[in-house]
């Protein structure tokens, strides 16, 4: 995708005496050099790359188009007569060129599908008579008063934004500056972390329950699949049968009557642990090796049916998993050491702080593995494969290690996650592992702050919804928030600079951001 | 009984199915010959496309609960078929316009479209679910005429004869389309290298709306038939669209004609294979049947390219 007309393309030959074409933008802020490698056609910039060269020598990251711009989804041809940037005295009817109208239509539209959302449930003998109520329902008006707003903010945006560049552009410092610094400042980790320390003490039993199973396994989930999905650049959709197996290893190991199936001898769940974690290793190592040689989509569809099949045989072979029952009485965690003897009982708050620690041992462990060397290569693989292997990172055996290591995370939270309760199949639902997904895309791949803020906020607005929905609706909400995020903010909430920096590179032409191969044809001409 | 006396039966009731794969397996196949990507929710556009038959023929059903018959239920199945197909056509337009066109406009890495595409399989299932219920719908059998003939011995009944006459008339239509029209001819150049067909003239927005819709015409009419046969229900879309896919990978993905043929194959090794094991674990063949592609002919047995092969 050769980019002669990234929007925000600084224009040097003409700097500032002809209108500028350009709209929003700080004009002038790259240097010559960035233009040039801009326009450089993919076949030169793409593979002869270094990965991972440095980022201040590297081209800036194109500004993103305007909040008009990129807006509406269903959007035509940029606007055209729209110039906040630009040199045209402003007027009234420039807020309403065709491109904003259908700006105006794609938010009513949505409005209007909100709407039918947050409406009352249906049934199959009168499929239209639930989306016709919730539109003709008198509560479609604050709906509709919301999605004007919405678009009088995003105009106001657009022009706002082109006046404030305007202002600030000379003061702005060099786009490199801002990777300068790196990881999140020491004070804000420590706020946080004290933050979560004491916020079980001041909830409900039922919210600290939610902070364990939700909040905390998924925290741990999610951290194991940022290294698939984030440091990897690969797709993994049956993520949670590695929890699956973690769970059902546990039960299998620790008591004599939770499964029919179970061991001879019965385990401390402690010991479990290391058990699990080679178990969903291997598991992911037998799964990945031979898909992931193929293009990384195969990969995401061949785990989304392992996923499927763990879940059918847990739920179907009563004989072996309890069937649909479930697996009962499985211990809890328990310690007796020289002396020392503590169980985790039906006290949330133990497991909370437990599960805190390992939260943040993980993060502080894959943010080593992250600047390591295997870490660096994964980078090389994400934004550039050809020319990782070229240099010698042997791609395909650091793919399969990151599946592993997310795998056997995984594994390590099911057996976290069975002794601290009951657990049947219905935990391990297609829908959890999209969940997961839901979580690190939210939170933002390949930072691990964000993705254990996606999982607080994801999990929260679920515990929220809890009483107010359905629980199978609260999907409804989740698909909404990827395909949102998808559309305007694929780097995700607290997103990781370097991850950032890559989509936005990407974009322009230049590398990759994932593991999958080239971006599909169709992209801007 | 065994199995070579099941022979036949089985035969015919892994073609009528397979048939269908094909139907749903063409989708992801012309969308992965023009854009390369696979549309993860192309199965939700089938669960749409069936739900809309469904209802459109129940609607038209005579309300005394009386069951049609004869040329009754020939007009049915047809509304039916086209109820289906324009909701999965409309279905399958909204996906691009919603969740690839605005990552397209970016050239948003491959990641992006696959992860947009769960998030909006899983937004069109569950509404689905919520909207219409979560029980299973179906339809009375509009056939009860029975066996129309037998065939070494085994039934050949007058509803599996209508599904795969369909299915095979929308398959060889398909391929006419993209063999020998001109449309057709953008699909293909568009599939072989995008960037030489924009050189060339070819739309290629134009080539891959269309691309999608005729995807989602045949899956949601696909999806009436198998309506029509077993039942419809919101979360009626994964099994048939990981077995459809699989149909893809195994004919050659991005392969017309291997699509077809990866679809009756996958049918007949399904009813065999549920015959001889288990039928609960019919789902597992399929899979496996995938794996096995993978591991030893990625790209399947006619090859990929769409460009080519077609």
């Amino acid at each position: 995708m050769s980019a002669p007309n990234v929007p925000g393309q600084p224009s040097p030959a003409n700097p500032g005496d002809q209108p500028d074409p350009v709209r929003g933008v700080p004009a002038g802020a790259a240097p010559d050099a960035d233009t040039m490698a801009l326009r450089r056609p993919p076949a030169q910039s793409g593979a002869a790359r270094p990965a991972g060269a440095n980022p201040t020598d590297g081209p800036a990251p194109p500004p993103r188009s305007p909040a008009g711009d990129s807006a509406a989804v269903g959007r035509g041809a940029p606007a055209g007569g729209v110039a906040p940037g630009g040199r045209s005295p402003w007027h009234p009817a420039m807020l309403f060129t065709p491109a904003r109208l259908r700006q105006l239509g794609a938010l009513v539209l949505v409005g209007l599908l909100a709407a039918v959302v947050t409406g009352p449930t249906g049934n199959s003998d009168e499929p239209l008579q639930a989306a016709w109520d919730s539109i003709a329902d008198p509560r479609i008006v604050l709906f509709l008063i919301l999605a004007v707003a919405l678009w009088v903010v995003l105009v106001l945006w657009a022009e706002l934004r082109g006046v404030l560049t305007r202002l600030t552009a000379p003061v702005r410092a060099p786009v490199g500056a801002a990777y300068g610094r790196r990881g999140a400042p020491i004070v804000l980790n420590v706020v946080l972390l004290a933050i979560a320390i004491i916020a079980p003490q001041v909830v409900s039993t039922a919210a600290q329950q939610s902070m364990v199973t939700d909040i905390g396994i998924y925290a741990l989930l999610a951290l194991g699949l940022n290294v698939v999905v984030g440091y990897a650049g690969l797709l993994d959709l049956g993520y949670i049968a590695f929890f699956a197996i973690g769970a059902y290893t546990t039960a299998y190991f620790t008591s004599q009557s939770a499964m029919p199936w179970h061991a001879p001898f019965t385990l401390n769940p402690f010991f479990v642990f290391p058990i699990a974690l080679v178990l969903a290793a291997l598991a992911g190592v037998i799964l990945g090796a031979p898909t992931l040689r193929l293009r990384g989509d195969y990969l995401a569809i061949v785990t989304l049916g392992f996923g499927e099949i763990i879940h059918l045989v847990a739920n179907n072979a009563d004989g072996i998993t309890n069937g649909a029952r479930g697996a009962f009485g499985v211990p809890h965690l328990s310690v007796h050491l020289l002396g020392l003897d503590y169980t985790w009982g039906i006290d949330p708050k133990p497991y909370y702080y437990l599960l805190l620690a390992i939260v943040v041992l993980v993060m502080i462990a894959f943010g080593r593995l992250e600047r390591s060397r295997i870490g660096r290569a994964w980078a090389a693989i994400r934004e550039d494969e050809v020319a990782a292997e070229a240099t010698g990172v042997a791609t395909l055996r650091l793919k399969l290690l990151a599946f592993a290591i997310g795998a056997s995370v995984s594994g390590f939270a099911g057996v976290m996650f069975a002794s601290k309760q009951f657990f049947n199949p219905q935990s391990f639902s297609l829908q959890a592992s999209f969940f997961v997904v839901a979580v690190v895309i939210f939170g933002g791949m390949g930072s691990r702050l964000g993705v254990v803020v996606g999982a607080v906020v994801l999990q929260g607005l679920a515990f929220y919804l809890r009483d107010k929905v359905e629980p199978a609706d609260r999907y409804i909400y989740f698909g909404a928030v990827i395909v949102i995020m998808m559309i305007f903010r694929p780097q995700g909430l607290v997103p990781s600079r370097r991850r950032r920096r890559e989509i936005e590179l990407s974009e322009a032409g230049i590398g990759s951001a994932d593991s999958l191969g080239s971006a599909p044809a169709g992209g801007r001409p | 009984m065994g199995f070579l006396d099941q022979f036949w039966q089985l035969t015919i009731d892994g073609l009528m199915v397979g048939s269908l794969y094909a139907v749903i397996a063409l989708g992801y196949t012309l969308v992965y010959g023009v854009l390369q990507l696979i549309n993860f929710a192309h199965s939700e556009v089938f669960m749409l496309g069936s739900f809309g038959g469904l209802f459109v023929a129940r609607a038209l059903l005579p309300g005394d609960g009386s069951v049609p018959g004869g040329l009754e239920s020939v007009g049915l199945v047809a509304i039916g078929l086209g109820a289906g197909a324009i909701c999965g056509g409309l279905a399958a337009l909204t996906l691009e316009r919603v969740a690839y066109r605005p990552l397209r406009r970016r050239s948003a890495p491959r990641l992006a479209y696959l992860i947009s595409a769960i998030g909006a399989s899983l937004f069109a299932v569950n509404l689905a679910g919520k909207e219409f219920g979560r029980q299973n719908v179906d339809l009375p059998d509009l056939f009860h005429n029975g066996t129309v003939f037998k065939l070494f011995g085994a039934d050949v009944s007058t509803q599996s004869l209508v599904i795969f006459a369909v299915a095979i008339a929308m398959l060889v239509g398909l391929d006419r389309l993209v063999a020998g029209t001109r449309l057709g001819q953008g699909i293909r150049a568009v599939a072989q290298d995008a960037d030489t067909a924009v050189l060339m003239g070819v739309d290629v927005e134009r080539i891959i709306i269309v691309t999608f819709i005729v995807g989602g015409l045949l899956a949601g009419a696909g999806g009436f038939l198998y309506a029509m046969t077993f039942n419809a229900s919101y979360s009626m879309g994964f099994v048939p669209g990981v077995k459809a896919f699989t149909a893809a990978v195994l004919g050659g993905i991005g392969n017309v004609r291997g699509a077809m043929l990866g679809g009756l194959l996958l049918g007949l090794v399904e009813s065999y294979g549920g015959y001889l094991f288990q039928a609960s674990y019919k789902d597992v063949i399929a899979f496996l049947v995938l794996v096995a592609i993978l591991m030893i002919r990625p790209s399947g047995l006619l090859g990929e390219r769409l460009g080519r092969a077609a």
